[in-house]
Order: structure tokens, then sequence, then C-alpha cells
């Protein structure tokens, strides 16, 4: 076991921190502010591309798909040192690097490879997701939004949920049934879909934040080329466990507890701060112990990978804790500020901070695999425990109740 | 980076494991209680053969001179079996305090005979209610000589050596003493950990060196305990794994209601929760361990981390088990009770949550939030 760096990983940080030194800054965002959304999404495009200039866009996709090919320590090296900047770095460039290049590297054709790939990498493309539906959630599989072949090309018709950032996507990843005579999971086909195409009408979703970042994504009659479906019909399933592979390896965030320690010692109480009072310590001591045990099991997830194993339902831990977490700790917080949390003076951005987590903790304990469903595959994946007994196993589609 | 155990430790913890399987069988924890044993005499001497106790101690003392992170591993390991033997007393407290604050002849005249087990230590340093480690002991040292009373002490009765934490000149020190002489008096108590013997011990002018290096070194002392933390922690992280897998075990093969227990989302989700807990508690003994060796000036936070994060996946794990048992749970012939009880004593022997949650607090470097 070593913590620090190997000589190779030092001299690999050297050289990041050298690069970022020199063109990060002019592409922090101002603390603070709030940008319009097109803004955000055209410095989000703009980091990207200076990314790829500097040849770090994509570190972990391989050399033959355009991207580095470096190791996952070099990926995580590249993320800690990035992240001293205050970059854009929305969900937009994300979805695409994390889930649509990942799924179109492993089950997309050449072509297909060679059309998405590099504008992506270089931030030309942006993407959203068009996974959930109303009645499809964690069930995912019980997708309705139907594909049906008419010559070369596939119509689709349905409803799609909670894509983020789709009114400011170039293309979105789907999936729909193209076969509702088969079991649920078999009857899946995925596809990219141009998000300008004719028949997609995005509305924005007014959320309890007071934000809309996510959509609700209308798809009528509209004609997707057989060129843009990934995989053959019926791989939809397998091409979405790719995604969501990707989606949990990178879970939590440092330093949080610490600020919220600051938070109480800048809240006063009978005659000392917040943070001398003992019950405060020791909630806020527990809250610390976990997210340092995240960070350190996060170690002994990379290195896993970094052996060519795979972490499996051990991923899942991360995200379980970190939303949770989020949650308890933002909620402490404002007890701990009192009153005053609830209705501050104008210029105190850290309880509007702990607002904006207490309320999206929320969405975080649900998007990506809800607490319950990670409850679930830990305990068959990693304990070994039965799965659920299930209603619809080996009955087709269009017979489910 | 690389945050794993090495193949050597991994190799340890498998030797540990594969020994202690054996030779201390939930069976064998019941025939010691049964016979009113103290300890498990034939398991430490098999432990002692394979150099155990003397892991971490130097190798010009007669130890194998490995690291805290390879003591970790072995910790863990006589966590998961609650194993009767004096492992933690003699080798992670007594031996590591005189390694730190002995002279050499102090270390020459104990530390080998504590690295092959042949003298088994311990480290008296509660006083009662006053609590498990007084600001200021009413235990003194003056002309080598040591009266006063500590209490409770564990594992005193098969040791022959005391390290004594007591009050020299007004100054926090600790002594030597041999607990052999007449002018020890050695009581057992009523203890709750069926498997760990507690006493208390009354000293009257009796014989004591001290460890001079200790006198008036508080933050050297404060440092000895978390590196009894740490490896207190690994303790609770074997035995709260234990308690998963057997929680687990006991699910698969209970039907009820025409199903597997184990299917139950109550159940399921109540051992995720816990195997979390135990992950993430490992995760931070992993670094504690590192930190020991490598990065001293981290391993206040590190030991206060893991001990908040032991003691509440090994709590939750202790408890959960005997309650996913159900009723033959709060029967002796299940293996339940041996992790309920010594939870309590990992729990507690290391003083109360709130001087970790002090400790790391206050020793937490910069903070992050711009001031409000």
């Amino acid at each position: 076991m070593d913590f620090n760096d190997t000589p190779e990983e030092a001299e690999f940080r050297a050289e990041v921190k050298a690069w970022l030194a020199k063109h990060a800054p002019g592409h922090e965002l101002p603390p603070g502010a709030t940008l319009d959304d097109a803004d955000e999404v055209a410095r989000g495009k703009a980091w990207q591309r200076e990314l790829y200039d500097g040849g770090y866009a994509g570190i972990l996709l391989s050399k033959s798909l355009g991207g580095r090919g470096g190791t996952i320590v070099e990926a995580v090296v590249f993320d800690e040192e990035e992240k001293k900047y205050n970059l854009p770095k929305g969900p937009y460039i994300g979805i695409g690097l994390g889930m649509a290049l990942p799924v179109i590297g492993k089950h997309g054709t050449d072509e297909q490879i060679k059309k998405f790939v590099e504008p992506t990498l270089k931030g030309e493309l942006t993407w959203c997701q068009l996974f959930s539906e109303p009645a499809a959630g964690s069930d995912l599989a019980a997708v309705r939004t139907r594909a049906v072949k008419e010559g070369d090309a596939y119509v689709v018709n349905g409803q799609k949920v909670w894509s983020s950032w789709a009114h400011h996507s170039d293309w979105g990843i789907l999936v729909v049934r193209t076969d509702p005579k088969a079991v649920k999971h078999k009857g899946l086909t995925f596809f990219v879909v141009d998000m300008k195409s004719p028949g997609i009408e995005i509305r924005p979703i007014r959320q309890i934040s007071g934000a809309s970042d996510f959509n609700e994504t209308f798809l009528s009659d509209v004609r997707i080329p057989e060129g843009d479906r990934i995989g053959a019909e019926g791989e939809g399933w397998a091409c979405c466990m790719t995604v969501l592979m990707g989606e949990r390896l990178n879970q939590g965030e440092e330093g949080r507890i610490e600020a919220l320690m600051q938070y109480a010692a800048d809240t006063p109480m009978e005659g000392a701060t917040a943070l001398d009072d003992p019950a405060v310590r020791l909630s806020l001591a527990t809250a610390y112990a976990e997210e340092r045990a995240a960070k350190y099991f996060q170690a002994r997830l990379r290195t896993m990978v970094s052996r060519g194993e795979n972490p499996g339902a051990l991923a899942a831990m991360m995200k379980l804790t970190y939303a949770s977490r989020l949650q308890q700790t933002s909620g402490l917080a404002m007890e701990i500020r009192g009153m005053d949390a609830l209705a501050p003076h104008e210029d105190v951005i850290p309880t509007r901070q702990l607002w904006h987590d207490y309320i999206w903790s929320t969405a975080l304990r649900i998007a990506g695999g809800a607490d319950e469903v990670l409850r679930n595959q830990i305990s068959e994946r990693v304990l070994g425990m039965p799965g659920e007994m299930r209603a619809d196993k080996g009955v087709p589609f269009d017979e489910l109740k | 980076m690389n945050f794993d155990l090495a193949e050597e430790q991994k190799m340890l913890a498998e030797q540990a494991r594969g020994l202690l399987g054996k030779q201390s069988s939930p069976d064998r924890l019941r025939e010691l209680i049964d016979a009113g044993a103290e300890w498990d005499e034939p398991l430490w001497a098999s432990l002692s053969e394979l150099g155990f106790p003397g892991a971490r101690i130097p190798e010009e003392y007669g130890g194998l001179g490995l690291g805290d992170l390879d003591l970790g591993v072995i910790s863990e390991e006589v966590g998961r079996a609650v194993a009767a033997v004096p492992f933690y007393a003699s080798i992670v407290c007594a031996a590591d305090a005189i390694q730190r604050f002995g002279s050499d002849e102090q270390k020459e005249a104990w530390l080998p005979r504590l690295a092959c087990g042949e003298v088994v230590g311990t480290l008296a340093h509660a006083e009662g209610r006053q609590g498990w480690w007084p600001k200021s002991s009413s235990v003194s040292c003056r002309a080598g000589k040591l009266s006063g009373v500590k209490t409770p002490v564990g594992d005193a009765g098969i040791a022959s050596l005391a390290v004594v934490y007591c009050a020299y000149e007004g100054k926090p020190a600790l002594a030597l003493v041999e607990l052999d002489g007449e002018t020890v008096e050695r009581r057992k108590l009523d203890g709750f950990d069926q498997l760990r013997a507690h006493y208390a011990l009354t000293f009257k002018d009796t014989p004591a060196s001290l460890l001079e290096a200790s006198v008036g070194d508080e933050d050297g002392l404060r440092t000895l305990t978390d590196r009894m933390s740490v490896q207190a922690s690994f303790e609770a992280v074997g035995g709260a794994e234990a308690c998963v897998y057997m929680a687990r075990d006991y699910a698969m093969d209970r039907q009820i209601f025409g199903r597997s227990l184990a299917s139950y989302q109550a159940i399921k989700h109540k051992l995720a929760d816990i195997l979390v807990a135990t992950e993430f508690a490992r995760s931070n003994a992993f670094f504690a361990g590192w930190a020991s060796d490598n990065a001293p000036a981290e391993l206040a936070v590190a030991a206060a981390a893991v001990r908040l994060s032991a003691i509440n996946a090994y709590e939750q794990a202790a408890r959960e088990n005997l309650q996913v048992h159900g009723g033959i749970g709060y029967t002796f012939e299940a293996d339940c009770h041996f992790h309920y009880r010594r939870e309590r004593t990992l729990a507690i022997t290391l003083g109360p949550r709130q001087y970790w949650a002090d400790r790391l607090v206050t020793h937490v470097p910069g903070k992050q939030m711009e001031t409000a």
C-alpha cells in the first residue's frame, strides 16, 4: 500500500499541473456567479476543446478511438488537479464523454465511431440521455417509447423524462422498445438521435430547486435513420448496462465536511461557537470519518480497476453513501446555524449552498440508481443474497399488467 | 498510488485466519467460557510459534520488525474470531508503550519476551469512574514505588507485566510494574466480556521502573492511544465482517413464510448497509495503518476517523446479526453473543466517541468554506 504518487505518477502530475496553470485560468468561472445556460454550455465546450488540444480529453478512452489511452490513475490525477480550478464541467459534456462515447466505442460501427467520437472529444457535440420515462425509472426496462421500422428508418413515438440539459444538447442517447412481444429486457434497442430532428419537443420541468435543468422530451413520429442505431435490434439493454457502469465510479466529493466545520465555527453559540458544542462535534466528526472512508474506499476501487478487476456492485457503495451524507449533513448544518439559515442576509453564500445541497440531495438519492436499488445490488451481487421476486419474469412485455 | 494490501500482508492475514479459524472456533469459545478460563493458552502458544506477537517488535528485540498495517491485518483476524488471547493488551498496548518510551535496558529486558509470547503484558490506564484515561492519575510513582488503584485492567490475570499510567512529580507518566510480587493485589472483576477478563489492580509501594521518555509527554501518550485505536479498529472491522456473513449465512438457510429469510428486503437492505459501514471502516483502517507508519502528522485525524467509523460498523453489525437470527440468537448455543459482548469492550475501552470527535475536530487541517 502506498498512498503517495509513484515516480511516474508524480511526473504525470507535474506535467498536468504545469499544463493547467497555463491553460485553465482563462476558462475559470467567476466565483458565485450564475450564468445563463447558453453561456455556460459555450464555456463548457471551449474548455473541452482546450482539453482536446492539450491531449487530455478522454484520458481513459483508448488511443484507437482517439483518446489518450491513459491509466485510471492518470485520470484520477488529472481530475484531482483539474478540480483545483473552477471550470465549466456540466452534464452536457459529461454525458457525452462518460456515457455516449463508451457505448458507441463498445457497440458502435466504425462509421459511427468516426462520426461521433472526435467531435465529442473536441466539445463540438453535446449530449443528453433519453432513458427514463414516467413509468420507467428504477425499472428502466419498462420503457414504452416505441420504435417501428419503416424502410431505412425507425419511427419513434413516446415520452422521455429527466433528460438533463436536453435543451442545449446536439444529440441524445436513446433507448426504446422495438419488440413488445419479447420479454421486456430483450425487446429494447439503442439509438443516437439528433435533437434537432422534427417531432422532438423539449419541455423544461419545473423542479423543486426552482431551476429547470431537467426536461421532458416528447417524441412524435421522429424518424431516426437506421445508421443511428447502436448495436443490433434487441441489444438495447446491454448498451444501457455499458452506460450505467460508467455512471457509478466517480461519485463523491472531498472537503465538504471540513467546510461544514468552518460553518459551525462561524456560528456563535453561548459565548463560544457551534463547533465547540459536543453534539455538533460528534455529528460532524462522524460525517467527516465517513467522507474520508469514502475517499479511501474509492482509492481501493481504483486500485482494483487499475489491475483489470471489475469492482461491480461495490461501486454502488460510493453513490449510496454520498447522496445520503449530502442530505444529512446539509440538513444538520442548517440546524446548526439555526433560524438564520432559513432566511439569511443576502450575501451569505454558504447558507445558500446548503439549501442547494439539501434540495439536490433528494434528486441524487433517486437518479442513477435509487438507494433501494443500490441496496438490492449490494446484497445480491456482493453478499450473494437472493434476487427480488419478480412478477414480470419471462412474460412478454405486451402481456404485462 | 496503490491502495490495497501487499501480497505478504494478504498472506499474513490468511495464515492468521486459518489458524484462528481452526483453533478458536465458536465451540472452543463456549468451552472456554464454560470452564471459566482466563484465556486460550494453547492458542497463544500457537500464535507465538508463528511469531505473531512479535510482528511489530523490531528485529533487534526478537520481533519481525513489521509495520502497523501488518499488525492491523492480524488484529482484524483476532477480532473476527473473538479470540481469547491478550494480543491487544500485550502487543498493541504494552509492547508498543515500551518500544516508544522505554530505555534501551527496558526494551532489552522485556521486548524479546513479549515478542515470543513468553511474557504477557497489559496497559493499565483506566481508573474506575474517573475514566479510561484520567487527566491526572491518582496512582502515584515516587522513588521507584507505585501506589494506587487501576481498574478495570484487561487481561491482568494472565499478565506478569503491566505498563501503568500514573503521575510522577505531578506529570503524566508510564511505569513498568511486575505483577507477580506481593505488593500487587489482583482482584478479578465480574466482567461483561466473557472472553476478556478484567481486574482491579491495587499497588502498595510496588517496585516500578519509570518509562523516562513518557514523563510529561502528553502528546506522545495521545499518539500511543491513537496507535491503539488503529489496531482496536482493525479488530472491530474483523468482528463486524464476521457478523455480516454470520447473519447472511443464517438468513440464507432459514425459510420463513415459504421463502428464504434472505430474500426479504428488510434483511437484505439491513445487511447491505452494514457491509457498507464495514468496508468504509476498513478503508479508514487501511489509511490509518499506512499513516501510522508513513505519515505521522496525519495519524491523529486518521486514528479518530477510523475509531468513529469502526465503532459504528461493529455496533450495528453485532446488534443486527443477533436480530437477524431471531430467538436462536438469544441462546448461548448461537454465536452472536460473542460479538455482541466484545463489541462493547472495543467500543468503550478506548474512551468515549466524544474524545475521538474532539481529537478529530481539533486536528482537521484548513477549513474550506468561506467565512459566513
